[in-house]
């Protein structure tokens, strides 16, 4: 188990060093790293010191070296709009967009298991087939154009909810979020809906796949023979046993949120880090890209190695198979 | 499948398009999909034809015909059936025209992604070590990114423009195709069939060309078609954030970015329009390709 995790872990730090790599290539090699990094207003003296105090004047390999200990350091650089160090804003903005991909989940998870078990109890009938039917357009449907059309409806045609911005946020426990007010939730609740749209649909296919294995299995039959009542047999013995697969996928999709949130964010103008880094590509503004993909590079990463790592405790033939 | 069997009235299996054929037109929505899709590549194919008019023609468009709701009626008698949009120009044939960008960008990135996929899975299959150990870990990696994260970070890197947007669409999805050339062609190697050209000394490209890549169709033409409705989708949301395409080559994706700015004022059209082209497509793609992997199978099949 022990060398599992420490030959995962080195190999995560490996994945780390090649995207710092790749990204530092991307900014240094590709574009002119004067024209990328320096504000292009700055006059000549501003921009022989910070070339100075970037060591742009140095060997590659030892730009390489400052990029890898400034950004240990938590320097990623200073942003051009804003004036401030990339990384403490993009941490600032790291909350609304938690707060936005947990909640989806949350959506996907609450409305997705019912639907699915749903679905798989009883595959023939015509609820089944709607339900089935939807979760097919949920895959295709681009999320930023089921975004304008969710704004559409029930922000511009019904006026039922806000469709821009995080509302009022309050503060519980040390967490900020907009969920604890009305005026929070109303807001959160449009993107929340369309970033979940997508997993909703993958929880209902897993959930219903899940729920028509279990309900062929011996200990089924033995409970419904034993006279369990079919609630309690849906509720304990089908439920439980599709969570295992379901958790999973969960875990292992948590990421693809955040990705992902970068579309919802910018069509509901929510103030996370997502449209952050859309704004900041649009205005050129690159330490906030570089910071931006750096964190994400470590989010991922992380994730990959728990998920891994999860894995490995969860079914013993990954470990065997991971070390040989 | 059983039913197929039972309906050839001699015992000889039927031609290998025809079976092709009565396997797929079991599914009745596969057969509606695929006509759909005929018709919508039919359409982008043959656009100057078949637009009513040519939304990029400055000489016919006019501002003074902006953001007229669908089904209105201009000074010189045009019908607009889906409206227009804020510069005055047909829906419809905006519509046609930005069809023929999106499958086009789509169908070729798919293309290429899957020549550069099945290459590297094929030779690593057919090679193995460490080429194989190699490439296939870099396939991991790049899997367990997100695509939109991947095409992002490649065009923050390098920029927008419809080059770039290929570029972008076939270094995400080449590893889709070289995760599913390798699976397939690791069972073919160890065939007989493989054995023999080995016996008969054939060279390895033309082991690998000529016998083992036939055999591995089947699996990277489904992975070919749910990809392609993939690089559709991603193209059109890139275009959307403003990061994909230009605008002087507008696909759907940048059609409905424009009409977001309309939509707060109540003219939902220009978006809602091009947002229909693009779900029918992908929808029918996906349902195609949905159809083809049940058909190639070996599960499903009895």
């Amino acid at each position: 188990m022990t060398s599992f995790i420490l030959t995962r872990s080195f190999q995560s730090i490996i994945v780390l060093f090649v995207m710092s790599l790749i990204v530092f290539a991307g900014v240094n090699l590709v574009g002119d790293p004067v024209d990328m990094l320096i504000n292009p207003e700055a006059d000549q003296m501003e921009i022989d010191r910070v070339i100075r105090e970037l060591g742009l004047d140095r060997p590659v390999s030892e730009q390489y070296w400052y990029f890898v200990v400034n950004a240990f350091q938590g320097d990623l650089g200073r942003s051009f709009i804003f004036g401030e160090p990339a990384l403490k804003l993009i941490i600032q903005r790291m909350p609304a967009t938690m707060e936005l991909a947990l909640f989806s989940l949350f959506m996907a998870v609450v409305f997705g298991i019912p639907l699915g078990v749903y679905a798989g109890l009883k595959p023939e009938s015509k609820v089944s087939r709607t339900i089935m039917a939807g979760s097919i357009l949920g895959f295709s449907m681009p999320t930023f154009w089921v975004g304008i059309i969710l704004i559409m409806f029930f922000s511009v045609s019904l006026g039922w909810l806000p469709s821009t911005g995080r509302g009022e946020v309050a503060t519980y426990f040390g967490v900020t979020s907009s969920i604890f007010t009305l005026d929070g939730l109303s807001h959160l609740f449009l993107p929340a809906f369309n970033l979940a749209l997508f997993k909703l649909s993958s929880v209902i296919r897993l959930a219903r796949a899940g729920t028509r294995e279990v309900i062929l299995q011996d200990y089924i039959k033995f409970a419904r023979a034993k006279g369990v009542s079919e609630t309690r047999v849906v509720r304990v013995h089908v439920l439980k046993n599709i969570m295992i697969p379901v958790v999973t996928i969960i875990g292992l999709e948590f990421g693809s949120l955040i990705a992902f949130s970068t579309v919802t964010e910018t069509v509901f103008a929510w103030p996370g880090m997502g449209k952050l880094i859309i704004d900041s590509i649009y205005n050129l503004d690159r330490p906030i890209i570089v910071a931006y993909l750096m964190i994400i590079v470590v989010i991922f990463v992380t994730l990959n190695l728990i998920v891994d790592i999860l894995y490995s405790v969860l079914d013993p033939r990954v470990r065997i198979k991971g070390v040989s | 499948m059983n039913k197929t069997l039972n309906t050839s009235p001699d015992n000889t299996p039927p031609s290998g398009l025809k079976k092709f054929w009565s396997d797929f037109s079991e599914s009745t929505t596969a057969v509606v999909a695929l006509i759909i899709f005929f018709t919508i590549l039919f359409i982008a194919l043959f656009a100057p034809w078949v637009s009513p008019s040519d939304p990029y023609d400055l000489t016919s468009v006019d501002i003074m015909n902006s953001r007229l709701p669908p089904g209105s009626e201009d000074f010189a008698g045009n019908i607009y059936l889906l409206g227009t949009d804020g510069a005055g120009r047909d829906m419809l044939s905006a519509i046609i025209y930005g069809l023929r960008v999106s499958l086009g960008v789509g169908a070729l990135s798919g293309f290429v992604a899957l020549i550069l996929g099945a290459a590297v899975g094929l030779s690593a299959a057919y090679f193995g070590g460490r080429f194989e150990t190699i490439s296939m870990r870099i396939v991991d990696i790049q899997l367990s990114f997100p695509s939109i994260l991947m095409a992002l970070i490649i065009l923050a890197a390098f920029g927008k423009g419809v080059e770039k947007t290929v570029i972008a669409l076939i270094l995400v999805q080449w590893a889709y195709y070289a995760r599913a050339a390798r699976a397939s062609a690791l069972v073919e190697k160890n065939k007989e069939y493989v054995e023999a050209a080995h016996c008969l000394a054939l060279g390895h490209r033309r082991i690998i060309l000529s016998h083992i890549m036939p055999n591995c169709m089947a699996p990277l033409i489904v992975v070919g078609t749910l990809q392609t409705a993939h690089a559709i989708s991603l193209e059109a949301t890139l275009s959307f954030l403003g990061l994909g395409l230009p605008i002087t080559e507008p696909s759907l994706g940048l059609l409905i970015g424009n009409g977001f700015d309309y939509m707060y004022s109540g003219d939902f059209w220009i978006s809602i329009f091009p947002g229909v082209a693009l779900l029918i497509t992908i929808v029918s793609i996906n349902l195609v390709g949905d159809q083809l992997r049940d058909m190639f199978n070996p599960r499903l099949q009895k």
